[in-house]
């Protein structure tokens, strides 16, 4: 019997297990990831949301503040499973040599993988949180339909740990991931609705960015923190789904390469 | 197959982006006993053990762990196996008791079981006063054993030591030593390389001698060198032409010239060692043949990077 680097990736409870060596670690640097994830909205939300919203005034039927609040959420989620999915992954790949330790138990590679996405969506499900609360205490957010975003995170998290655990596999140090951050991570947060209607943009550039997961996830987060009714919510889901197992797969047999030589 | 190898292989090959690094390697490994491998850098030890561990899978040949085929039962094997790697890689966000618990979640230890163990541990490996201490505040020394604890935390019946004394101070290294003859008494089978030769001559019962991705040699200690090498050595330094000159003629002497040194193997030093202390220009050092010597003659004197 041959080792094959394509089979479809094993999910097992073991995943849990790596995922709670993660919990433990954030644990441990608690202050500084509260003062992370409370620290940020507030400052946008305080700095961008009043500022700008005084001139901007209501976006589409709600005000400046809810329609960042929420684009904020989606992007938290990117950002957080980005910058676990590169920077902490490869720190524990490659310099820590973690991996390497776990691998010397029955864990295997496709575990770690498991339980490094069920970590990012965790993670970014706390910053997600931590937005919710203060938008909400700031006024932004109509309804508790808004807990509905909780589901919306933790895919939107999965959907973007995969490309970066990809990256992370090519990269051969930390400088490398500027050209992921760069060229995909940061266009996505100005460019996908964030900020501003994607519908003020040139028609080509709006096909363009439709193309784009994190388009998709404000788009299903946006009208549950707003009260507004939600549109498209199939096709949103499956842009989500589709990129997370495709770059589930693709993380998979990439560590695997890496890992097993 | 005797039914009492623990591992079993078979003409082994592993190949890495064209580069052959294992050739048809084939040995047994008996329980209860301390095997090693030894050879240069890039003899392909470290990969035999990695094939071994399955957590590299091999190119070509059979391998039998636990009378389990590989690949394909990595994860039971390794269930069974505790594994010292060559550089520590501890948890550096943890203590040294909580390296030691979260490396026992991996094997999904009942806690009870697992803190009883852990105190063990630490006691065996003299680290019980330094629970709290991360990683990075520990000693190579302290690092070296708590990784050896780390590797003992499922209670294996093989354990797989890549040099585990490398770098360490004497009274580690002896400590250490005496801590694996303590497992082996222990009935635990032992797998490790090592680049000294001392190590392997105290603590290794069957050696594997290796280089270019091949067994050269393998057996006792105590009979490899007696295959190899004369009992004794001489080794001159000083006017080399002078000492050359003194012994060439004397019989069944072998000699051999590396930089400054006049290596002159020989049955008893006593048939050379006169003629050599008439000549003022000469350093002399009278001693047994080791397993250095036997390596050497095996390997090469090149160096390997």
């Amino acid at each position: 019997m041959n080792y094959s680097y394509y089979s479809l990736p094993r999910v097992s409870s073991d995943a849990t297990i790596i995922w709670l060596r993660n919990v433990k670690v954030w644990f441990k640097l608690i202050g500084p990831a509260l003062a992370l994830h409370f620290g940020e909205p507030l400052i946008y939300l305080f700095g961008l949301g009043f500022g700008l919203g005084a001139f901007v005034g209501d976006i589409g039927e709600m005000s400046y503040l809810t329609f960042l609040a929420s684009g904020l959420i989606a992007s938290s989620a990117m950002m957080t499973a980005s910058l676990e999915g590169t920077y902490s992954v490869f720190t524990r790949m490659v310099p820590q040599k973690t991996y390497s330790a776990i691998l010397a138990t029955p864990i295997e590679v496709d575990d770690i993988i498991a339980g490094e996405f069920l970590w990012c969506a965790t993670k970014a499900l706390f910053s997600g949180i931590a937005i919710l609360i203060v938008a909400s205490l700031m006024s932004a957010v109509t309804g508790s339909q808004a807990i509905l975003i909780i589901p919306i995170v933790l895919l939107s998290a999965i959907c973007f740990a995969g490309p970066a655990i990809v990256v992370a596999t090519m990269s051969s140090g930390y400088d490398f991931f500027n050209y992921y951050f760069t060229l995909a991570v940061t266009p996505m947060f100005v460019l996908c609705g964030v900020f501003y209607p994607i519908s003020v943009m040139p028609d080509a550039m709006q096909y363009v960015v439709q193309v784009l997961p994190l388009t998709h996830s404000i788009e299903l987060i946006r009208p549950l923190i707003s009260g507004r009714e939600m549109s498209n919510v199939g096709l949103h889901l499956f842009v989500l789904i589709a990129y997370s197992c495709l770059f589930y797969y693709v993380a998979v047999v990439m560590v695997r390469k890496r890992m097993v030589v | 197959m005797k039914n009492t190898s623990i591992v079993v292989a078979d003409n082994l090959c592993k190949t890495f982006a064209d580069k052959k690094v294992l050739q048809n390697v084939s040995f047994e490994i008996d329980t209860g006993k301390c095997f090693g491998f030894l050879g240069p850098n890039g003899a392909g030890k470290t990969t035999t053990l990695q094939l071994i561990e399955g957590i590299s899978p091999p190119s070509g040949g059979l391998l039998r762990v636990f009378n389990l085929s590989l690949p394909g039962h990595g994860r039971q094997i390794r269930g069974k196996m505790g594994i010292v790697p060559q550089i520590d890689n501890l948890d550096p966000d943890f203590t040294v008791l909580e390296n030691l618990r979260i490396y026992g979640s991996y094997f999904r230890i009942p806690k009870k079981v697992l803190f009883k163990r852990i105190d063990e541990l630490l006691d065996f490996m003299q680290l019980s006063d330094r629970t709290k201490d991360k990683p990075d505040n520990l000693s190579g020394g302290m690092k070296r054993r708590l990784t050896i604890a780390r590797a003992l935390i499922n209670d294996p019946e093989l354990i797989v030591l890549d040099e585990p004394t490398t770098g360490l101070d004497p009274q580690v290294r002896h400590l250490i030593w005496s801590k694996l003859r303590e497992l082996m008494s222990q009935g635990k089978t032992l797998l490790l390389t090592t680049h000294y030769m001392d190590e392997a001559e105290r603590l290794c019962d069957q050696l594997f001698i290796m280089d270019h991705g091949a067994i050269l040699e393998k057996g006792n200690p105590q009979d490899v060198i007696k295959q190899h090498v004369e009992p004794y050595v001489v080794e001159a330094r000083g006017d080399l032409a002078a000492a050359t000159h003194l012994v060439k003629s004397v019989k069944r002497v072998r000699l051999e010239t590396v930089g400054d040194t006049l290596f002159c193997y020989c049955a008893a030093p006593e048939t050379i060692m006169p003629l050599l202390e008439g000549c003022a220009d000469i350093q002399l050092l009278s001693r047994s043949c080791n397993l250095e010597d036997v390596f050497l003659k095996l390997t090469g004197r090149d160096l390997r990077e």
